[in-house]
Parts: C-alpha cells; sequence; structure tokens
C-alpha cells in the first residue's frame, strides 16, 4: 500500500507543474541571485529607466545598497534620484492618479513583478517591443498585446518589427523580430543588459531569499545530526521491544 | 519530592502524567503512519505561535494589509522567516491530517469503540478548513480576493436564504475592508476552538485506547497486573519514537520552506503577489491545492435551472459522507492487513480518485476534463454509498490473537 501511494503521488507531480500557456514561448532569463555585479548592474538600469514611472514602494534604498554589496555614499551619489533619505522606500514622485491621466493606466508597482508574472515573462516582456502602427502610440508588445507602456528602453535596443507567419490552423503566430534601427546597444549587450535588470528584480520580488537559502543549508545539516541522535536514541529506548 | 507531593494535594499533576503519558499503554507495533498525530500537534503550536508573531506586524485593512505583509518580508527582523513558516506551515498541516485520516481508513480506526474519536477528528478537520479559508484572505492579493469571492458565492447559492447568508458572512455586499476586519478576527479566534477540539481529540482516544496496523484490541489481552501484554509505556517509548519523526518531518519542511516556499505557485499562488483588485478578475481561479478536491466536485456538478446549488450540496456531502465511515463499514475486521481485494481496491480507488479530483480542482475546466471529474465525483461518493455492501461480502484473513 505504502508503495502504491507513493507511486502514485510521483504520477501526479508532472501534471501538477503544468502552469498557464502563454501564445509566446518565454525566453530563459537565466537568473542568478550570487552574481553580485549583475545585480548592482541591474539596479543602476532599474532606478534609470523604470523608477521615474514604475515604484519599488516595498523596497528600501539601503536595504538594497547592503544587499548588493554597495556602500551607502555610492547609492545616495549616483542612484537615488526620487529619495531623500538612505532608508526610504523606491517610491516616484507622480501620483497614481496623475500616472492614470498621462498613460491610461496607473504603471503598477514592480516589487513583486517577477513573483506574479515569473523572470521569464519579465525578461521575454522586456525585449518584445516592436512597432505596430495600427497602435496609438505606434507600438505592441508580443506577451503583452495592446500594452499601455511606451517601449522606455528604446535608446538601448533600437526600434524592431516583428513578423509573423501562419500555423497549421492558419492563424498568425508570432516567428522573429528584425532591427529596423539600431540604439546604441548591440543586441547582445541588450540582452544582457536586460538579463541584469531582470535578475535585479528577482532579488527586489523576495529580497531575502539569499539569506533564507543559506540559512537553510544549515539548518538542515543540524537538524539531520539531531535526526541521527535521535534515531539513536530511539533504539537504545527500544532495544528491549520485542 | 516534598515539592511534587504539595502540588498532587493541590492539582493532580503525577496522575496526569501517569494516566496520558507515564502508564498509557499503546500498542507496540506502530508504524509510520503513525507519526502524523503528533506532527499535526506540532504545526498547530507552529501555525499558533508563528501567527501570534505575525499578527504583531499586520493590519487588518483592506489598504494596508498587503503592504504590511510586505513590511513583515522586508523591514521586520526575521519576518520573511515567521511568515514563510506560517504559510508552508498552513499546506504541510494539512499533508499531515489527510495522511493522519488514511491511516484511519486503512486500520479501520474509526470502528468501535472509536467512532466518537473519529467524529471529533472530523469536526476537527473541518473547523482547519474553514480557518485555512479565513487565513487565505488576509495577504489580501488578488487570489486571496477572488478565491473568497467564489467560496462566499457558493454559500450565497442557496435557495432563498442564499443572497442574505452572502452579506452575512461578508458584512457587505462584496467582499471589502469588512469582510478582512471578520476573517481575520475569526482567523486569530479559532485555532483556539482547534486546541479545545484536539485536547477533546486526546482525551477520547486515551478513554478508548489507540487503535493499531492489526486493528485488534491489546486491552483484550492483559497481564496479572492489569497491563496489556502487547502495550507499552506511550513515555518514553513513543516521545522518544516520535522526536524520531519530528526531525524527519522537520527536515522535508525546512526544504520547502527555505528552498522553495511558494512550492511552484501551489502553496504560495503566483497571481497573490497582486494585491487585491474587484474590477479585474484573474484568467483563472483555483483555491489552495488542499480544497481542489472539493472544488472538483462542485465544478463536475452540473447547475439546474442556473442555480449551482446541486455542486454546493455535492461538495457538502462530499465531506459529511467521512462522518458515517464508522457505519457505513460493515466488514468483520478492522485493518486493511486482513480485509480482502475488494476493500483494498476500493480504498485504492478512492485515493487515486481523490488525488486526481484535486489536480482536476487546479486547473481550467474543459469538457473533457469535466467528464473525468464527473467519473471521479461518481466513484468518490461510490466509495462510501456502496461501502456497507461490498465490506460485508469481501473475503477476510483469520485475525491474530496478538499483534504482529
Amino acid at each position: 500500500m505504502k508503495k502504491l501511494i507513493i507511486a502514485l503521488m510521483l504520477f501526479a507531480t508532472p501534471m501538477l507543474s503544468m502552469g498557464a500557456a502563454s501564445t509566446v514561448p518565454l525566453d530563459d532569463a537565466d537568473v542568478d541571485l550570487g552574481d553580485k555585479e549583475s545585480l548592482q548592474r541591474g539596479f543602476k538600469y532599474f532606478v534609470n529607466y523604470c523608477l521615474s514611472c514604475h515604484s519599488a514602494k516595498y523596497q528600501r534604498f539601503e536595504r538594497t545598497a547592503n544587499d548588493l554589496g554597495l556602500t551607502v555614499e555610492d547609492v545616495k551619489q549616483n542612484l537615488m534620484f526620487t529619495a531623500e533619505k538612505i532608508g526610504d522606500t523606491m517610491d516616484i514622485a507622480m501620483s497614481a492618479e496623475n500616472a492614470n491621466i498621462f498613460f491610461g493606466v496607473t504603471p503598477p508597482d514592480l516589487s513583486l513583478t517577477t513573483r506574479s508574472r515569473g523572470p521569464d515573462w519579465v525578461y521575454t516582456y522586456l525585449r518584445g517591443f516592436y512597432l505596430d502602427d495600427s497602435k496609438p502610440m505606434g507600438i505592441n508588445n508580443v506577451v503583452f498585446p495592446d500594452v499601455g507602456m511606451p517601449h522606455a528602453l528604446w535608446e538601448l535596443q533600437g526600434w524592431q518589427e516583428a513578423r509573423f507567419k501562419k500555423d497549421e490552423h492558419g492563424q498568425m503566430q508570432f516567428d522573429k523580430f528584425e532591427l529596423v534601427e539600431a540604439g546604441s546597444m548591440t543586441p547582445e549587450e541588450f540582452d544582457a543588459a536586460m538579463r541584469d535588470l531582470v535578475n535585479f528584480m528577482t532579488y527586489l520580488g523576495d529580497p531575502s531569499q539569499m539569506e533564507r537559502k543559506a540559512l537553510g543549508v544549515k539548518v538542515i545539516l543540524f537538524l539531520l545530526v539531531l535526526f541521527v541522535l535521535s534515531y539513536l536514541l530511539k533504539k537504545e529506548y527500544w532495544k528491549d521491544i520485542h | 519530592m516534598s515539592f511534587i507531593n504539595w502540588v498532587d494535594e493541590r492539582f493532580p499533576a503525577t496522575k496526569v502524567w501517569n494516566e496520558h503519558l507515564a502508564e498509557y499503554y499503546a500498542p507496540k507495533n506502530f508504524n509510520f503512519w503513525y507519526f502524523f498525530g503528533s506532527l499535526a500537534i506540532l504545526m498547530l503550536v507552529n501555525q499558533i505561535l508563528t501567527g501570534v508573531w505575525l499578527a504583531m506586524s499586520y493590519k487588518p485593512d483592506a489598504e494596508l494589509a498587503f503592504g504590511s505583509v510586505e513590511y513583515i518580508m522586508r523591514d521586520v527582523e526575521w519576518g520573511w522567516l515567521i511568515r514563510y513558516m506560517h504559510s508552508t506551515g498552513a499546506s504541510f498541516f494539512f499533508i499531515v491530517i489527510y495522511l493522519h485520516m488514511f491511516r484511519g481508513m486503512m486500520y479501520g480506526s474509526y470502528r468501535g469503540p472509536r467512532e466518537l474519536l473519529w467524529i471529533i477528528g472530523m469536526i476537527i478537520y473541518v473547523a482547519m478548513m474553514a480557518t485555512a479559508f479565513m487565513g487565505y484572505l488576509l495577504p489580501w492579493g488578488q487570489m486571496s480576493f477572488w478565491g473568497a469571492q467564489v467560496i462566499v458565492n457558493l454559500f450565497s447559492a442557496v435557495p432563498f436564504i442564499g443572497e442574505e447568508l452572502g452579506i452575512f458572512i461578508r458584512g457587505d455586499f462584496v467582499i471589502s475592508d469588512a469582510t478582512l476586519n471578520r476573517f481575520f478576527s475569526l482567523h486569530f479566534l479559532l485555532p483556539f476552538v482547534l486546541v479545545g477540539l484536539v485536547f477533546v481529540h486526546i482525551v477520547a482516544l486515551h478513554k478508548v485506547g489507540s487503535n493499531n496496523p492489526d486493528g485488534i484490541e491489546i486491552k483484550a489481552n492483559k497481564d496479572e497486573n492489569g497491563i496489556p501484554r502487547d502495550g507499552i509505556p506511550f513515555h518514553p517509548y513513543y516521545s522518544v519514537k516520535d522526536i524520531v519523526g519530528v526531525m524527519g518531518f522537520l527536515i522535508l519542511f525546512s526544504m520547502v520552506l527555505f528552498f522553495a516556499p511558494e512550492m511552484g505557485g501551489y502553496f504560495i499562488e503566483a497571481p497573490n503577489f497582486e494585491p487585491a483588485n474587484p474590477l479585474k478578475t484573474p484568467d483563472h481561479i483555483a483555491p489552495v491545492w488542499y480544497f481542489t478536491p472539493y472544488y472538483a466536485i462542485l465544478r463536475a456538478v452540473p447547475s439546474i435551472m442556473g442555480s449551482a446549488f446541486p455542486g454546493v450540496l455535492a461538495m457538502g456531502a462530499a465531506i459529511v459522507c467521512f462522518f458515517f465511515l464508522p457505519w457505513l463499514d460493515r466488514s468483520p475486521v478492522k485493518s486493511m492487513r486482513y480485509k480482502g481485494p475488494i476493500q483494498r481496491a476500493a480504498l485504492g480507488i478512492f485515493v487515486i480518485v481523490f488525488i486526481i479530483l484535486g489536480v482536476l480542482g487546479v486547473m481550467p475546466s474543459t469538457p473533457a476534463l469535466t467528464l473525468l471529474a464527473q467519473v471521479c465525483t461518481v466513484l468518490y461518493f461510490a466509495y462510501f454509498l456502496l461501502m456497507p455492501w461490498y465490506s460485508r461480502i469481501d473475503s477476510t484473513k483469520p485475525v491474530p490473537e496478538r499483534l504482529t
């Protein structure tokens, strides 16, 4: 019976891992929170390109500086455009009401976006803007159709067009991008920069996760020792029970 | 000794210790499945302690709740650990309880004289579900909000009084700040009701004595001192053994807690990292995994004249069936060890059906999946309703006199 139950549980696991499908396959963001330099570069991009319309209001500058191995002075001098004190949260000056008037939608807070959408979604989204004359702003996005956000990173990436092709059901499906106007970065440099940015946003979603995993290893090793000791104790007590 | 004598004259400390631990005789052949009772108590204590500490920083206010959880996760010292112990603990509590119930079903622990023990356990299970449901609203994320919306609407499907009942539960016409406040209040109260119920559960257990994998009464064979020949004192034998179980369990618990607290979106669902938005319905609303078997049954039953009430009834009946197990099982033997192939197959199919329904409950429904859910729902109820018949006609093996 025990074996049967275990076999059933194993049988059920692949079924559980099936998630909601997206129409566009997501690219692997290859997140590595051990890469401090990538996180620092990501922080820089985040502050420069995101943190004027989007807030990250649950996170504090000081915490970020400490976790990423930056000095408070560094962050104060180079990365704090919107806040006064190092202990402030990463909020923005624009009110939600105004943002709604300017953009037609309030740009969402980005503290938890990698947790609600997943890092791969954010990575594909950031690289997924293309020119589309049918839209009011002339741009669209492959993973977020009819998105309200402009292509904030066009200076870096340049402009690209999307090519579509018919699939076996005759539906138009996204095929590939073609760069029509180069930005200040090559496509490889831009991908690397977006990886840094997503890496940082993954940290931002749960800033204690590096500490958590490091602590977890110690806790489990400690419990393994206790497990062995308690097992030996049990054996000693039970040696006269038959 | 004089101190303990002084206490014993005023409070039966030694008597209680002996009756419930040092001279409580438990069968000597408890196996793996007997760890889950003590582990359930461990999880209840974990939930209460971490919950009390979370409540020190949590704000039950629709404007502040979501932010206060993030405040706990980022700014409160060790807040992330306490929060993940609580969220992971909720799921592990249900895992432990489901295994504990399965043990009872496998070895016939619900059979006389333990009917009341089983019923008290089922009341604990229902109270636990209520507690978990109210707790899931508190982070005030998208799934908190819309999950609560769906479940409260079940009560609104009751004919005639449904609408009033929904308003009574929510304290408003929609899930709102008023609902959040009352759910927080009840989520804090119910765990202490659970403690009381667990106490009663243990009192009932110690009155009738523990069942065992052989399903035979050790009290039927006592030595000249009136001690069961196959019994051993709970303390120290099972107290030291349960410590081993606790350590093994905590290792598994820590693996999830420290390395996968979201458990791929099943312990903490991804949409719950977005604040509740009454104007934006998520693409796919699924309750947390421990409710999904019943949710699948709810969706499997077709609505009659536009009313979802038949599904709600079926969902309620799916839980109520468990209460009647002591009287549905007519087998001359208790334990699956001595039951025949029909009852073994029935329990095996029931477990498979329960797991399939659980998986279906988290998936969006399609016509094919709905059909599968309907077949599973029929099998689910057949397990209970046909039990008086198949448990009687099934063959049995001879039950030994003493524990094996």
